[in-house]
């Protein structure tokens, strides 16, 4: 075509203890096959186990700092520092973690460039966007790295067993939070063989929990309102709260090892297990904060550190569990940013088009242009329990109803022409008529819900119904002329061919349909 | 207790009984129950008929007639449900609505003959008189439409006529003449009922019947065969107030407006106008723009196909009506089956108007012992297309075609499609690169992950198995 390729960099990321990378060779691979070149800051992947050399081959050019922060598209883990923001160019597309909603200063600091940034944890929780959404792929790697940190400090075996030097008890694990990083936690745990429990305050989620192994505990009584219509768990009132503290209180005392995942967007961590609690573990027990980083869920959890109570209780807030498997977090992210291109790429020409007016990229869209577009407006996600709400179908909307006025007339008009009808009719005719607008009114409702593998066995049965119609034809036979007996003659076999032939293939048909075998792969969709 | 009032206690729990039959077959679990309701309902209003036409004094030779009429269509319509295959239940169905149609003019001529033409005149006089005329004319109107559109409904679909739309120039004034003039004929034969009004009222619905179907085109038939349920239960409504039998009129009522609620559900599905289809003749200007330049398509051997799924990790496959004319459901479901063996995620993703008949597709893989729970709708299936490794298109076309999302002069823009391109992999099985039922060109075939595996589907897949 002539024109330069938009060129995308990847700089090394500068945060202390960060250990990702925004793209690895796999993904520069299919960057570059929709249409980009590529740079890599030099040892950008060298923490994620992804040399240089790799990267060339994958088709990237390894350059400098400031080459890969020159680029028309910077892809991060982490949001920049007010200097890394000076390297951007002017019209530069910015994507990483910005946490938007905690940083307000980074927002103000953005839009101080006339550049576009783009957040990859505001991604809104519906299913379309599910390819996109780096909290859950970095959250399932954070609860299994829980539970291996937990593992590791926690001085004795997961699983019990009974050997010739005595009989060795499983561990108790308790999970507080079953969204995607309990979830995680919760598979890993039982998976090492601890007996796992784990409570969260969405009722829903209990099968979830049963599902990887873990036994769910409910909190007494909760409220109704406990699943939201944003995807993610909301802040409780004072009485659920004062009775979660009991229960959680009761089950704490019971466990070796307690990981808390409870994290509510854009606010500090409830605090689930205060000082008490913790004095009430046994020696040697565990406890991972995987929400140290926004205040904890645990009383005397610091972030970034194990600290030690003076009963022996280990506690653990590290914030960079999911960057404790490097090599995986890294994968995992840049494939969610390689989908976010996807998106951003229709034409798949290496050309970004910014669609503001689909939810997903204008939820993302934190600054564009220099302009402040922080908070996006809500969307509703289809991830929330019933009521279900779909993403906004992309399709043309479907023809709009007919003004209320037209319709009101046209309702007037057939009212009125029934009126007359039946108004004129003789005493029979006025309650053959009755019957037959309620029989349409009950046939309308009683197939509402068809399930839509039903259509062909509903069709043949009501077409073997209306063979009723035999009922007329048999009455006429044998009580009139030669012709009308004939004529009835021919239309009762015609009618009972429809009526044997509809039920008969409708059986066999339904005799077909049958539910398959328990391996029948099922989905799960994590909270 | 007279025969009259027990019979009429028969009809009305003979209603109930089709009520319930109808609600049963609305879900998986009671649709078993559902059908023996309506075999029951049928029974029990065909045995209070009979002990009525016995009480009437139905002389011998009558009877006789009953019981060979009765018997015989038994036999007849035993034999072709055990006999048809599968992939032919649309040209069945459509079929036995034109007996329903064919049976609603018989009764209305009988009508006709044995109240108006009656030996030593008239039986009825003034409104009375009126109102049956009017009911005849309207119950032969019905079921004449019903029955010769099904006629045509079922030489398309059973391929003995071309099933591309008949367009005559001026068609819609002449459907609309045609109600017109049956609105003249009407009144005519009300104020004067004579043989010939009636015949040439019959001839008339017959040619609009044949004309309304005509010249809808072979890939809109799921909503045309439905349309025409409904149309057989009306039919049947109409006979039930020449008679004066509510248990036809109930039947009837409730037939015809499932069968609309059902078409009104398709039609939705197509994005097209519900008034539309039933006034007939819709998506004909679906002409080929055959000028676009779109590339070139790819081929691919059934051995590479094998080497894709096998390295696959979810397999999402997409069947239409050329996976019923090569008879492929069995080997696509062993083909699963295999899949699935392997560890990978197989499953069916289903458009609401794919094949010939609406549900066609789920009974076909139903046949073949595919479970029912990963035969999932388009709106289930439609956001895992990009999460999907592997699609396999066998013998759909304008259910996969993106042109309907991305392109707003094509004559389907605006019809919901699965969006099977957005997957890792598309393999289309296909005869030719033929246009589909709708005439339009489908940019799937050139797009970059798209791949074309040409033949019978049913082989090709068979050779699909054996790589593996």
């Amino acid at each position: 075509m002539g024109r330069v390729a938009v060129l995308i960099g990847v700089p090394r990321e500068s945060r202390p203890r960060e250990t990702r990378v925004a793209a690895t060779p796999a993904t520069v691979e299919r960057l570059a096959r929709l249409g980009y070149d590529v740079v890599v800051e030099s040892g950008a992947g060298a923490l994620s186990s992804f040399p240089d050399a790799a990267y060339a081959e994958a088709g990237a050019r390894v350059g400098s700092c400031a080459e890969a922060w020159a680029a028309d598209v910077v892809l991060r883990v982490n949001g920049p520092t007010p200097e890394e923001i000076g390297l951007l160019r002017d019209g530069a597309t910015l994507v990483g973690l910005l946490a938007p909603a905690l940083d307000p200063d980074l927002v103000a600091a953005l839009a101080r460039r006339p550049i576009t940034a783009l957040a990859m944890d505001a991604v809104p929780r519906i299913s379309r966007a599910q390819s996109l959404d780096v909290l859950s792929s970095m959250a399932n790697i954070a609860g299994y790295r829980a539970v291996v940190e937990a593992a590791h400090t926690f001085g004795r075996f997961f699983t019990g067993q009974v050997t010739a030097a005595g009989k060795v008890p499983p561990a108790k694990v308790l999970v507080a939070g079953a969204g995607v990083a309990g979830l995680a936690a919760i598979g890993a745990a039982s998976s090492l063989g601890a007996i796992v429990r784990a409570t969260d305050v969405r009722p829903e989620v209990a099968e979830q929990v049963r599902s990887l192994g873990g036994e769910y505990v409910a909190v007494p009584a909760p409220e109704q309102e406990a699943g939201s219509s944003t995807g993610y768990a909301t802040e409780m009132s004072e009485d659920f709260n004062r009775r979660a503290a009991e229960m959680y209180a009761e089950q704490v005392a019971d466990v070796d090892i307690v990981i808390t995942t409870a994290l509510i967007p854009g606010r500090p961590a409830p605090r689930l297990i205060t000082e008490e609690m913790v004095a009430s573990m046994r020696s040697g027990s565990v406890v991972v904060d995987m929400a140290a980083a926004q205040g904890g869920n645990v009383a005397g959890s610091v972030p970034d550190e194990l600290v030690v109570t003076a009963n022996g209780v280990s506690i653990i807030g590290y914030t960079d569990l999911a960057g404790r498997l490097p090599a995986q977090a890294s994968q995992l992210y840049a494939t969610n940013l390689v989908n976010l291109l996807t998106l951003l790429t229709p034409g798949k020409d290496g050309e970004l088009v910014l669609d503001l007016d689909d939810v997903v990229q204008r939820s993302m869209t934190v600054v564009h242009r220099g302009e402040v577009l922080w908070p996006p407006p809500p969307v509703a996600v289809s991830a929330a329990p019933a009521p279900a709400v779909r993403p906004p179908a992309e399709p043309a909307p479907p023809p709009p109803p007919p003004p209320p006025g037209r319709r009101a007339a046209l309702v007037a008009a057939a009212a009125a022409a029934l009126f007359l009808v039946t108004a004129f009719s003789p005493g029979e005719l006025i309650g053959h008529v009755t019957v037959f607008a309620l029989a349409i009114v009950v046939g309308f409702y009683v197939i509402g819900a068809v399930h839509h593998a039903l259509h062909t066995p509903l069709m043949s049965v009501t077409n073997a119904i209306s063979g009723i119609i035999v009922v007329g034809a048999l009455l006429q036979i044998g009580t009139g002329s030669t012709v009308v007996t004939a004529l009835a003659f021919v239309a009762v076999l015609v009618a009972s061919i429809n009526i044997f032939g509809g039920f008969a293939v409708t059986r066999r048909m339904l005799g077909m349909f049958a539910k398959g075998p328990a391996h029948a792969p099922g989905r799960g969709r994590g909270a | 207790m007279t025969v009259t009032g027990a019979a009429a206690a028969a009809y009305i729990v003979a209603a109930l009984l089709f009520i319930l039959s109808l609600a049963g077959l609305s879900r998986h679990e009671s649709a078993k129950a559902g059908n023996t309701y309506g075999i029951a309902g049928m029974a029990l209003a065909l045995a209070a008929t009979i002990a009525l036409a016995a009480d009437g004094g139905i002389d011998p030779a009558g009877a006789g007639l009953v019981a060979v009429a009765v018997v015989a269509g038994a036999g007849i319509g035993l034999w072709r449900a055990r006999r048809v295959a599968m992939t032919g239940m649309p040209e069945l169905i459509a079929i036995l609505h034109s007996f329903v149609g064919l049976a609603a003019v018989l009764v209305g001529w009988n009508g006709y003959l044995s109240v108006e033409a009656a030996e030593g005149g008239p039986l009825l006089t003034g409104a009375e008189a009126g109102i049956h005329s009017a009911e005849v004319a309207i119950g032969v109107f019905i079921g004449a439409v019903t029955f010769t559109g099904s006629v045509v409904a079922f030489l398309k679909l059973s391929a003995r006529v071309k099933s591309a739309p008949l367009v005559l120039p001026g068609k819609n004034a002449l459907n609309l003449g045609a109600l017109v003039a049956f609105a003249a004929l009407t009144v005519v034969f009300v104020v004067e009922p004579n043989l010939p009004v009636l015949a040439v009222l019959t001839a008339l619905a017959l040619a609009l019947g044949w004309h309304l179907v005509a010249s809808i085109g072979g890939g809109d038939m799921p909503v045309v065969v439905s349309m025409l349920n409904s149309y057989s239960g009306w039919a049947a409504a109409a006979s039930g107030f020449l008679l004066g039998n509510d248990l036809l009129i109930v039947t009837g009522a409730l037939v015809g407006s499932s069968g609309a609620y059902l078409s009104y559900i398709m039609c939705r599905a197509m994005n097209r106008s519900f008034l539309s289809v039933i006034a007939g003749g819709f998506g004909i200007e679906a002409a080929s723009s055959g000028d676009t330049d779109y590339g070139e398509h790819r081929e691919i051997g059934a051995d590479e196909a094998a080497e894709l799924l096998a390295d696959a990790t979810s397999v999402v496959i997409t069947p239409g009506y050329g996976m019923a004319v090569a008879q492929a459901q069995y080997p696509v479901a062993e083909l699963a089956r295999h899949l699935v063996e392997r560890g990978i995620e197989v499953r069916f993703g289903i458009h609401p108007v794919a094949g010939r008949l609406p549900g066609h597709m789920n009974v076909l893989l139903a046949e073949a012992k595919v479970p029912y729970d990963i035969v999932l709708e388009m709106d289930e299936i439609n956001d895992d297309f990009p999460k999907t490794s592997v699609v396999l298109v066998i013998g759909a076309n304008d259910t996969v075609n993106p042109s309907a999302v991305d392109d707003p002069s094509s004559p389907i823009a605006g019809m919901p499609v699965l969006r099977v391109w957005e997957a890792e992999h598309v393999i289309v099985f296909k005869r030719s690169m033929a246009a589909g039922y709708a005439g339009v060109q489908n940019p799937l075939f050139f797009r970059e992950n798209s791949r074309m595996l040409f033949g019978d589907a049913r082989e090709r897949v068979e050779d699909i198995l054996k790589a593996l």
